[in-house]
């Protein structure tokens, strides 16, 4: 009998594996140490990107509240002068004015937003495609160009600065988000539902109407109501066309304040006084912008539980 | 009496009527449908024309030196758009150089570090920060950072450099800087959602790989997490360029509007939108077309910057299927 002895020839590949794990091992202690410096650095520098947050929010509370008043919220403002320089009035009439030019902007926007929005989730043409890549790009252009815009087209054909020229402008900057938001929402709706309408005979319009909005209807809401804030909050497109008032302007054809605006002329303004009420005018818009996009989030909640 | 049984029956001719009248009479609606989006896009045309239409005598008359020209001057002229471009550029290149990490950081954390518990307040909180109208953010910038980077920032700044570029001149407040910083804030909550969108979307079979070959989690971040999710996480950062590139208000109230070419980040500048938002109540004239001139260029830029945004986020999305 004789004895054979195997002998493995030497593996490459072990080799490296048993190196690497060398290696790994010999590391693993600053790899780790390393690694927790990181992550205590991300979540660091997550609570730095709430800092301005919570800087802003204060900043309005503490400066904002203390010129906040009944009367300086249902007054019509009035012009300080070198005797009377805290004789800065209210800021009813900018209020009424944010809310009519936001408010018939949403009225033009909001049914041709979802007319489009249908269009865009039903069509699969290239017309459609192009519709659809023009109206994402339009969310991203500058406000200020529709001011541009509805300068030249509102304001110089009617010789002078209007409410309505306002409205033009937020109108054409809400209908791309609202479309675009609604689109999704509409496509989001199962094709069985659409089928089962059109099984039953129902035309396409009674379907969109009677299934596909209703079904949707929590996204279209959030879209419009997100839109209307972000609208009321814009101040550049305003600047170039509405002018200005000091009366209740209840006729979108002449002149009229809003808040935005208003916030940034009293930020310049050589009266400290009204420098000091700008934060005023702040507050006031920012909690109506936050009522809307609150309500918005409660909104679609709610409507999504009870689908449930 | 009537039956209501024979009230509800319906022949069968009388279904294949009704289904031969949806399949015609649908007309109206895809009539309606068509209208709307024609009309809209006619309003898009219009838009464009209105722009270029105002834009085409200064164009006309200036040529390319209103690109290339150095001096910005409203009422007679010249009207040279180069320091405004330059400004524009800066700040928005200040704005990513901060937003960027720190918003890949937050959606690090919201996704992966922050506990289930505080998730979703915490990320509705950066979501509180895009509703803040932007306005607010210059009244913001005027009253509390103004004071800060005078009395802190600027001269600990520029202590590093020993009052050297970039960071020489006076700390008056105002400036690129300043609006940077600003366009920083406005152009996080962009940054941290959609980067936040494009990671959460990472296979969990990578990241598993990736600790399982021993890799520690910050490796795991920055090598796998992160690189597979770099196509979108481009695309974020292009959009936020897009609105720090076209943001108006709250950096005409910061930055000092004063079109020069900046020598230091402490100098005061003009972009193109906030020269508009500016000089456009007071313009008439050639300066009214000057000014469209710059909207035509702020125009075309955020426009190709949106468009090169949304090929990315759309190439995230279909590779992330």
């Amino acid at each position: 009998m004789s004895k054979t002895t195997l002998e493995l020839p030497p593996d490459p590949i072990l080799e490296r594996r048993e190196e690497i794990q060398k290696r790994a091992a010999q590391t693993l202690g600053r790899r780790t140490l390393v690694s927790k410096a990181f992550l205590v650095m991300l979540v660091l520098m997550f609570l730095v990107a709430l800092l301005p947050l919570g800087s802003v929010i204060f900043a309005l509370l503490q400066k904002g509240i203390s010129s906040i008043s009944w009367p300086f919220l249902h007054t019509l403002p009035s012009q300080p002068s070198l005797i009377d320089q805290n004789a800065i009035g209210g800021i009813g009439n900018a209020i009424e004015g944010t809310l009519i030019i936001a408010g018939l902007a949403a009225l033009i926007a909001v049914p041709m937003a979802l007319l489009i929005g249908l269009y865009l989730s039903e069509s699969s043409s290239r017309v459609g495609d192009f519709l659809r890549a023009i109206v994402e790009i339009m969310t991203g252009l500058p406000s200020i160009l529709l001011g541009v815009f509805a300068y030249e087209y509102v304001v110089v054909p009617m010789k002078g600065y209007s409410g309505l020229a306002g409205v033009v402008a937020l109108a054409v900057l809400m209908v791309p988000v609202i479309a675009k938001a609604s689109e999704l929402a509409f496509r989001g709706v199962p094709t069985t539902l659409r089928e089962a309408g059109l099984a039953l005979g129902a035309r396409n319009s009674r379907v969109s109407r009677g299934v596909i909005i209703p079904a949707a209807l929590p996204g279209v809401i959030t879209g419009v109501l997100l839109s209307l804030a972000r609208a009321m909050g814009e101040t550049a497109p305003l600047l170039l066309v509405i002018g200005t008032s000091i009366s209740w302007a209840w006729n979108p054809l002449h002149g009229m304040s809003a808040l935005s605006l208003l916030t940034y002329d009293y930020s310049g303004s050589q009266y400290p006084s009204q420098r000091a009420a700008a934060w005023g005018v702040a507050l006031t818009l920012v909690v109506l912008v936050m009522i809307l996009s609150l309500s918005s989030r409660l909104i679609s909640a709610r409507m999504r539980k009870e689908r449930r | 009496m009537k039956t209501s049984d024979t009230d509800t029956q319906v022949s069968r001719s009388d279904v294949a009527e009704r289904i031969r009248l949806s399949a015609t009479s649908d007309r109206p609606y895809q009539l309606l449908l068509r209208g709307t989006a024609l009309f809209f896009g006619a309003v898009i045309v219009l838009f464009v024309w209105s722009i270029l239409h105002t834009a085409w005598p200064a164009l006309r008359a200036f040529g390319f030196h209103m690109v290339t020209g150095k001096t910005w001057a409203a009422g007679n002229g010249p009207y040279g758009a180069l320091p405004l471009i330059i400004d524009t550029l800066l700040t928005t290149l200040i704005a990513l150089v901060i937003a960027v990490p720190v918003g890949l950081a937050s959606a690090l954390a919201l996704l992966f570090l922050i506990p289930q518990k505080v998730r979703s307040t915490a990320s509705s909180l950066i979501e509180l920060l895009a509703a803040v109208p932007s306005v607010v953010y210059g009244l913001w910038g005027v009253w509390y950072l103004i004071p800060w980077f005078t009395t802190t920032l600027q001269p600990f700044l520029a202590g590093i450099t020993g009052g050297a570029w970039p960071f020489s001149g006076a700390p008056v407040g105002f400036g690129i800087l300043l609006a940077g910083v600003v366009l920083s804030v406005m152009i996080l909550p962009t940054i941290v959602a959609i980067s936040r969108d494009v990671i959460s979307v990472v296979p969990s079979e990578l990241i598993e790989g990736g600790l399982s070959l021993g890799a520690t989690r910050s490796q795991v971040f920055t090598r796998v997490v992160l690189p597979s999710a770099r196509t979108g996480i481009f695309g974020a950062i292009a959009l936020g360029a897009g609105r720090a590139l076209g943001e108006t208000i709250a950096v005409a109230m910061v930055i000092g509007s004063n079109p020069q070419i900046p020598h230091s980040l402490f100098s005061s500048g003009a972009t193109l939108a906030s020269t508009i938002a500016t000089q456009f109540g007071e313009a008439t004239g050639s300066t009214t077309n000057a000014l469209a001139a710059l909207a035509l260029m702020l125009m075309i830029i955020t426009a190709s910057v949106n468009a090169g945004a949304r090929v990315l986020t759309r190439r995230a999305a279909r590779g992330a299927q």
